[in-house]
């Protein structure tokens, strides 16, 4: 379980987060979602310490995590970021295998068992038939794969995702976000997912945070938060929510300005 | 799965030394006098396992007091540039990071050019005040590099760049008020010399650059995870500021090792780093060795060259290091990926 308590951060003088306060019960699928700028990212890196809070703190299973150390946190809260620039490109194979770096500490080498446990996660994400090529050969799907595999071998309670389907294709949005679920729901992993996709995370996650300038805006279940009041005091355009037909979740339709005025006229 | 294993590694050090081995050997052989090839092996040999030394004195006087010091200092230096170079190409996440990048050769050539100056150019004195200004410099970029308490890699990137500069200014000013025979020994320093080496310089540089390696070898796991940016680092647990400052103060102190021993060495910190990269891969558990033992040999094979190919003249050693290592880089840059899949 990880809980923030009224955490306000600034990175100069003016707060980015302000008085966050949430619970990600152990087996839940998070959402956060937010406008640009809306504190997301944020939130997400004072959750595995990259960034400390000012005010209010982090704790994981009641622990502080400042009281943490960096490897400690990593056993248990794994992160797959937005794309890093790869200087010198590592194989995938090198890439999965980083994830084994918390349990290893000084030791230099990786052991046979932590080459099995990288050998099954990359068989868990099918990166395994293309284990020996180099990441930037890899198209940004199997790159997603890829980075999840690595967080896979850190045998985490949680996972921290960070717009993990911008870049891709409806097909590979899918297939990453099933794969996700899966992990979720089977192996009872924790995800926190920050996504400029309201859809998808309506869709996909238990329970939403909808962030607004720093601060909580509403939280719930998406029906609760996904609604056209919401939606557009936060995002400051105007929406159609209806529902997906099958599924039943909440999901927002965008409209160019004329159309927008002439339901707003028959309304 | 090819992954870098302990047994990798460690068959292709013993295939690198076996290398080194050789190109030691054959240089010991070439030089401006000529010592008949066999009697150079067979007073290396005799030496080293403690004999009686037979033969010609004055063979034996080329070989043991001349050629060997300057060969091994010549390798220390060698490797210790390139392991320096790759640690801080992974520090700065740079591709054109050497060892000299942060300044620490400018503190270090004001140091010698001040002891110089000061007409207490010796074997010993002229390295010791070397040390002690690139030591000097290491402390000043790293206190003004530093924001909030960290590393920021750009900033001590910047910082190190301006306190070079600014060093540099300095050393042509003590340039321009030197006298002929001192410009003459500044100049040489300033190119790079192996040709005062003696035993001892070998014997105190030799600890520092020895025990640096080793323990930036012990961090090299880290300095994998640190390439591809600290929040990855972080992300994979690893106590980023510890790891930076360490990397950076160790390869600091090999950089000011050398620079104290022999001057400035161009070239080798920055090409021997990439050109292992294109063979062995980026993995510094890898890396690391095999960047010191090919450093190595081709310093030692580069200042073999510089005394013998237009010999009695001796060539500074870093016209040889760029005119032979700068082609060579671009043929493994051009054939990198059939390299690759070897």
């Amino acid at each position: 379980m990880i809980e923030a308590k009224s955490i306000c951060f600034r990175y100069r003088k003016e707060w980015v987060i302000e008085e966050v306060s949430f619970r990600a019960e152990k087996g839940e699928f998070i959402g956060l979602i937010g406008p640009n700028g809306s504190g997301k990212t944020t939130l997400l890196k004072i959750l595995y310490r990259l960034l400390s809070p000012q005010k209010g703190e982090v704790l994981y299973d009641l622990t502080p995590l400042r009281r943490m150390k960096q490897k400690e946190i990593a056993k248990r809260i794994a992160v797959v970021a937005q794309e890093t620039y790869h200087l010198f490109p590592f194989r995938v194979i090198e890439i999965v295998l980083m994830g084994r770096s918390p349990y290893l500490g000084q030791v230099i080498f990786e052991s046979k068992k932590d080459l099995e446990i990288a050998e099954r996660v990359m068989e868990w994400t099918k990166v395994l038939s293309f284990s020996e090529r180099s990441i930037d050969e890899l198209s940004g799907g199997e790159r997603k794969r890829v980075f999840i595999a690595r967080a896979l071998a850190q045998e985490p309670e949680v996972i921290l995702l960070d717009e993990p389907t911008a870049n891709l294709d409806i097909h590979h949005q899918v297939d990453f976000l099933d794969l996700i679920l899966t992990l979720n729901r089977e192996r009872g992993l924790t995800i926190v997912m920050a996504s400029h996709d309201i859809n998808i995370a309506s869709e996909f996650c238990d329970r939403l945070i909808l962030l607004h300038q720093g601060r909580i805006y509403k939280t719930g279940d998406p029906h609760e938060v996904i609604t056209k009041r919401n939606i557009e005091r936060v995002y400051g355009c105007q929406v159609l929510v209806d529902q997906n037909p099958i599924s039943g979740m909440p999901r927002i339709n965008l409209m160019k300005k004329g159309i927008q005025n002439k339901s707003l006229e028959r309304d | 799965m090819k992954i870098v294993t302990r047994k990798k590694v460690v068959v292709i050090s013993i295939f690198l030394s076996l290398l080194l081995c050789f190109v030691i050997l054959l240089s010991i052989t070439i030089g401006s006098v000529r010592v008949p090839f066999f009697h150079s092996i067979k007073i290396v040999f005799q030496s080293v396992l403690g004999l009686r030394v037979g033969g010609n004195e004055t063979e034996q006087t080329i070989i043991l007091s001349l050629r060997i010091p300057r060969i091994l200092l010549s390798g220390l230096v060698g490797a210790g540039l390139s392991v320096s170079g790759a640690t801080f190409q992974a520090l700065l996440r740079n591709p054109l990071a050497d060892p000299y990048i942060l300044g620490v050769s400018s503190g270090g050539a004001v140091g010698a050019i001040i002891a110089i100056l000061m007409g207490l150019s010796s074997p010993f004195a002229t390295p010791l005040f070397s040390f002690a200004g690139a030591l000097l410099t290491v402390i000043a970029v790293l206190y003004f590099g530093k924001q909030d308490g960290k590393i920021h890699p750009n900033t001590l990137l910047l910082t190190g760049v301006i306190i070079g500069s600014f060093l540099s200014a300095l050393i042509m000013f003590f340039i321009s008020l030197s006298q002929k025979e001192e410009l003459r020994t500044i100049i040489f320093w300033l190119m790079g010399d192996f040709s005062f080496s003696t035993p001892q310089a070998i014997f105190i540089i030799l600890p520092y650059i020895l025990l640096s390696t080793f323990f930036l070898y012990l961090h090299s796991r880290q300095l994998n995870l640190i390439l591809s940016g600290e929040e990855n680092a972080v992300q994979l647990g690893v106590d980023v500021e510890r790891l930076k400052r360490i990397t950076y103060l160790f390869a600091s102190l090999i950089t000011a090792a050398s620079v104290s021993a022999c001057g400035l060495i161009g070239f080798v910190g920055l090409i021997i780093p990439h050109s292992v990269r294109l063979v062995f891969g980026t993995d510094h558990r890898l890396l690391i060795p095999s960047a010191a033992l090919v450093g190595a040999s081709f310093l030692i094979a580069s200042d073999t060259l510089a005394r013998t190919l237009l010999a009695p003249i001796e060539l500074p050693v870093g016209v040889i290091t760029a005119a032979f290592g700068g082609p060579f880089f671009i043929y493994l840059l051009k054939t990198r990926k059939v390299i690759k899949t070897l």
